[in-house]
């Protein structure tokens, strides 16, 4: 079956996934631990991850690691920008507030 | 908009984030933005998030224990132990989330925050020291699942990626 990449966003738990493995290869299990689901369930959204070509496999002795695709996912960095922009929209809050208090003070 | 400072920069092998940033306003008045849960409260959540404070205890070894909640009414609770208290020059705390019964989800985070103002302009310094990387995601607070804006981003960079 052929899977596009919306597909593999369209779920908050893989949505999820991708987030933590794009900071670091990880095992099923690592990554079950986060969620308050079970390890098939886990596996499930990694197969279809894979299937989209989002995540890769690697064989590390008896463990299997998962990481980001990151060609397909470009930097890390474009990641990470999505934190900057949660600091830039709570400033801007903050400027308004910062106004709000010099007009009461004169 | 205005020429305000605004820097972000993450030192992944240091596992700390940098942020930098100026406002148009005296420093006493950044400062109380900064440590008084009313005003906290105001500005921390991005809308449509709310922060809604159960208690601060501003001094050292006190806390403020607060939640972000989402539009549907999901709360996401933070506990911050203030660890270090320099009026009006810096203050830190230690950032870890908990959940609805005060219990901490560890690791947390620590936060520096220093003030300083020039002609008017306050700049403040945040570093924020995470034990672990694979909880960045976390650090911007309570976004555990809703961060819509993000997800948005995301889309948008997979929709670019997908025309290619």
């Amino acid at each position: 079956m052929r899977r596009d990449i919306f597909q593999a966003i369209a779920d908050p738990t893989r949505r999820a996934i991708i987030t933590l493995i794009a900071l670091q290869a990880m095992t099923p299990n690592a990554i079950a631990e986060n969620f308050h689901t079970t390890r098939q369930s886990v596996s499930k959204h990694l197969r279809i991850l894979t299937e989209c070509e989002l995540v890769k496999q690697e064989q590390q002795g008896r463990e299997i690691y998962y990481s980001l695709e990151i060609k397909k996912m470009k930097e890390i960095d474009k990641w990470l920008e999505q934190f900057r922009q949660i600091w830039e929209t709570r400033f801007n809050q903050l400027d308004k507030v910062l106004l709000t208090m010099k007009k009461k003070k004169k | 908009m205005n020429n305000l400072l605004f820097d972000f920069t993450v030192d992944k092998p240091a596992k700390t984030i940098y942020i930098n940033r100026e406002f148009d306003a005296e420093l006493s008045l950044v400062w109380e933005a900064f440590t008084k849960a009313e005003l906290l409260d105001q500005w921390i959540a991005p809308k449509p998030w709310v922060s809604k404070t159960k208690y601060q205890n501003f001094k050292v070894g006190g806390k403020r224990f607060y939640a972000m909640v989402s539009p549907e009414g999901q709360e996401h609770w933070t506990i911050q132990e203030y660890t270090s208290i320099a009026p009006k020059i810096n203050f830190k705390m230690y950032n870890a989330f908990a959940d609805k019964d005060e219990n901490p989800e560890l690791p947390g985070s620590d936060w520096d925050h220093n003030f300083s103002e020039q002609n008017g302009i306050t700049k403040v310094s945040i570093t924020i020291y995470n034990e672990s990387l694979a909880r960045l995601e976390k650090l911007s607070d309570g976004f555990r699942e809703g961060f819509t804006m993000s997800m948005k981003n995301l889309e948008e960079l997979l929709a670019n990626l997908s025309q290619k």
